[in-house]
Formats: structure tokens, sequence, C-alpha cells
């Protein structure tokens, strides 16, 4: 292993919580289970990692094997990055073609490497037909950054593609580019949605949260509410809006559903609409361009924040449909304009 | 009818009635919780309503005290508010109606200022009462208080009528000389 290399391996196994150090070893399936047992996993850390990269360098471990850990390690905390959601479409004529995994990886791998004479490509397959890659990016002249990859998650019987946020904003029409050709399609539009949670984005894009199913006994879940209320409470406390409370609650519901919300953290709006006010005509309100300004929602779990907005008294059920139209057109980036 | 009017029904024996009047149902609920947990000789009854006017096909009792719950934090709170005083009858502000604002604070989350509920106080001639609803103690000793007061409404203390606890109530704020 020459220096580079080592000093790679280091940094990615230093990076891995002790916690969870025997458990990503294991999925790496590097070390054979022999070598683990001469590890004493109870020394302090900087001793561990240094027997670990001596059993690596015995069994040359090559950037390949450490840029698999890294992806493995990166698995492991999806939510430390922040993925984009992109989407692929081919030309209406097309043939569908059945997809083959290896050639998708050996074609991607062809691309970069022609554009690029340095750039590492290392590919994991998930379930769920889908392949995780990693590239990290070189020049003609420089070898690759093995400490800024780029992460890409690609579902193949989708044309879904979550791609890791990186300041290397000159390798995304490269990148987009191999994806298309390898995957045979023809274009890759970059959707205006993104989050660090991935399982999050998986879920909205591929519809796989349960959202509102059509019930014939509409009535009953109400009456039986009513009484669950009726007895936990002091029948001294009287509720005048009962039906108004039910009302809300319905029309979240629908807009909705029952499930836990998948988790994300922001949505964004852009305005670019002239300023309007009730008041008497201010400085503001005579302008005739718009009014730039940027609206910012950030929440620990902002679906299920703008869920509980209606029922917890705060604002008017149904809420505006610019928020509640996050899951269905899959965006959390606006741009708002006047018409 | 749409408005709330004091003296619309015969109050009924050793009942006193409060209606607490705001948006945020779990503030009103624990408040009302803990209004009932007072030891009390008159017989109370909370009623909790989002907004006026109230349904009118209900049979309600006498209304006694009316308290409406701002919350800084909100302004859609404080505008509820305002369109509801719009359905009460002038002379429930002869000492029946009081405002209580919540969450004062926590400064950074107040989008309503506190010079505006003052304001709004002054102009309908009532009490103004600060409270942080969430905290359990300061919600407990605001209920004591209310208790009180409701019961002075009602008329349940001899010698105490609701004009002279307001009176009394607003001579130990700051007198405003600009309102005479």
């Amino acid at each position: 292993m020459d220096e580079i290399v080592a000093e790679f391996v280091k940094r990615t196994i230093l990076k891995i919580p002790m916690a969870e150090m025997t458990t990503i070893l294991k999925a790496w399936d590097f070390l054979s289970e022999n070598q683990l047992q001469t590890i004493n996993f109870r020394k302090r850390k900087e001793s561990l990692v240094h027997d670990l990269v001596m059993l690596c360098e015995e069994k040359h471990a090559s950037v390949n094997d450490a840029a698999l850990l890294d992806i493995i390690y990166t698995q492991f905390h999806q939510h430390q990055k922040i993925w984009d959601v992109f989407q692929m479409t081919k030309e209406p004529g097309e043939d569908i073609d059945l997809f083959d995994m290896k050639q998708f990886k050996s074609s991607f791998k062809k691309i970069l490497q022609r554009a690029l004479k340095n750039v590492s490509v290392t590919f994991r397959d998930t379930e769920e037909n889908a392949v995780w890659i990693r590239i990290a990016w070189g020049t003609q002249y420089k070898k690759p950054n093995q400490y800024k990859p780029t992460y890409v998650v690609y579902y193949s019987q989708t044309p879904y593609v979550f791609i890791s946020s990186s300041r290397l904003r000159s390798s995304i029409p490269l990148l987009g580019q191999a994806l298309t050709v390898a995957s045979k399609h023809h274009r890759i539009v970059k959707m205006d949605f993104r989050s660090r949670y991935l399982d999050s984005l998986k879920a909205i894009v591929f519809k796989q949260y349960n959202q509102t199913f059509e019930t014939h006994n509409a009535s009953t879940p109400l009456q039986e509410r009513n009484l669950e209320l009726d007895i936990n409470m002091d029948s001294r406390i009287i509720h005048e809006n009962i039906i108004e409370k039910d009302r809300v609650q319905r029309v979240t519901q629908e807009i909705f559903g029952d499930s836990p919300q998948p988790r994300l953290e922001f949505a964004q709006y852009k305005l670019e609409t002239k300023f309007k006010s009730d008041l008497n005509r201010g400085i503001l309100a005579e302008r005739k361009e718009p009014l730039r300004c940027l609206v910012k929602f950030s929440s620990p779990n902002l679906l299920e924040a703008l869920k509980s907005l209606a029922p917890a008294g705060i604002a008017d059920a149904p809420l505006s449909p610019l928020l509640t139209c996050i899951p269905q057109k899959r965006m959390n980036y606006f741009k708002i304009k006047d018409k | 009818m749409s408005v709330l009017r004091p003296q619309d029904q015969l109050p009924g024996l050793n009942a006193a009635t409060i209606l607490l009047v705001g948006k945020e149902d779990a503030l009103l609920q624990r408040l009302a919780d803990s209004m009932l947990r007072e030891d009390c000789a008159s017989s109370l009854k909370v009623h909790l309503a989002h907004s006026l006017p109230l349904p009118s096909d209900v049979n309600r009792p006498r209304i006694d005290l009316i308290v409406f719950v701002i919350n800084l934090h909100s302004k859609y709170s404080l505008q509820n508010v305002e369109e509801s005083l719009r359905h009460v009858d002038a002379t429930f502000f002869l000492g029946k109606v009081g405002f209580l604002v919540t969450g004062a604070g926590r400064d950074s989350h107040c989008s309503v200022h506190r010079s505006t509920v003052l304001k709004l106080a002054r102009a309908y001639r009532s009490p103004l009462l600060f409270c942080d609803l969430e905290v359990e103690g300061f919600r407990v000793s605001m209920a004591q208080r209310l208790v009180r007061m409701l019961q002075v409404c009602a008329g349940h203390v001899p010698g105490v009528s609701a004009l002279s606890l307001l009176s009394l109530l607003r001579s130990s704020e700051n007198p405003c000389l600009e309102d005479l």
C-alpha cells in the first residue's frame, strides 16, 4: 500500500464511531473473521485504527477497497450529506430496453474515465435494484481527491437518481451525462427537492408512505372520537366548537393522511411578486418591480409540523396549498412569480 | 343571537360559568383543568370556544365572565380575538370581560408587541392579565385568580360586584389620565 492509500484507509477507518466499528467492518467483508479476532476492540481508538491499518496492509488493500469502506460508512451516516433528487427522461419514441446492471456500470465508468483521466469510481449494490456509486474527482494532471467524493444512488427500475450535493459544481454536468448515457436515457433534470434524509426523499418520490384511503364509513370514526373525548374530560368543561374541531381534524387527515410524515428539514420560497399591502399605500406598494424576498421554513420534521398547525389552533384549515403541495409536487424549493 | 349579552338569561342556582375564548385548544384545556381543581363553593362550568359568535342552537347557562386568551407568539390569535370582540355586547365590558396574555416569557418568539395588547385592553376598559400558561405554577395561580374573579362576576361574593372589582383592579395599575 503506498502512502496515499494508507492515509486514505486510515482516515476512513478513523471516521467510524467505536460503537459501529464491528458492524461496519463486517459489512465491508475485506478483513477475514480470523484477522478481526486478533484485534482487541477495547483499545483506545488510535491504537485500534493503527492495528486495523496494519491488517489492511497485510492484505494489500487498494484504493477501491478503501472506497468501498467509505461507501458503507456513508450508507450508515446518510444524514451527513445533503441529497438532491434528479429525474431522467427518455425520448418519447425510444424503446424500453431491459436494464443490465453490469453494462450500466462499465459504460458509466468508461464515460468518466474518457473525459477525465483521473477519476476513481466504486460501486456497491443494495436491495431494491439500487446501486451506490462513489466518485472521487481528479483532473488530467491531478490524482483524484479522495476526501471530497460525490455519492450517487440510482434505483435502476426508476428514472430517479439521488446525488449528494458537493461544492464541485463543474463535475455535475459530466456526471449527468454519464448517468443518462449509461442508463440509456435522454435527459437528466434536477428537481427542486433536497434533504438530508434520503429515506424521506425516497418515500415521497416513490410514493411509499400511506396517504389517504377512501373510507365509506367516515361518520363512525368521528362518533367514536367524540365518545373518547367525553370520557376523558371533566363534564364541567364544554367545548363550544366541537363541529369546527372535527372539521379541522378531518381536513388535516384528508390532506396529510394518518401515517407519520416523511422527514424534511426545510422548505424555501423565493418570492418575486409585487408587494401587496392592506394598509394605505406606502413606499413599497408603489413600486412596479417585484419585491424579492426569501421565506424559509425550517423544522426538525417539517411535514409533521405543518400537519399539527391547524389542530393546534395556530393556522386555519385547510393550509395554504403552497405548503401542502410539497409531497405531491416533490419539491421543497419554490420560485413564486406573479401570474 | 350572534351577540352575547350578560343579562340574557336568569342565573342558575349557585352556578358560575366562565367562557374562555382562544384558538389554542391545548392551552385552554389545561387552564380549564386547573380552574376546576380549585376548591370553590360555587358550582363552576368552563366553556371553551375558538371564537365568537357561539353556535346559536345550543342551550347554555348564563355566562358570567369572558376571558379572551391571546398568545403573543401568534398574530393569528390576536386577530381572532379582535374579530370575536365584535360579537360581545357593550354591557359585558362592565367588569365581565378580561384579557389573558400568554407567551410573554419567550421574547424572541413574540410576534405581537406587548403595547398592542395593552392598547386593546385599555380600549375595552378591561383588565389585562399576563400568564405563561405553559408553566404549571403560573397557570395554577392564574386559575385561582380567575376563579375568584368568576365568583365576583357571578355575584357570589357579598358586597363586591363585577363593576366594583373592575374599578379596584384599575386603580392598582397605572392610572391612565389620557382615558379621561
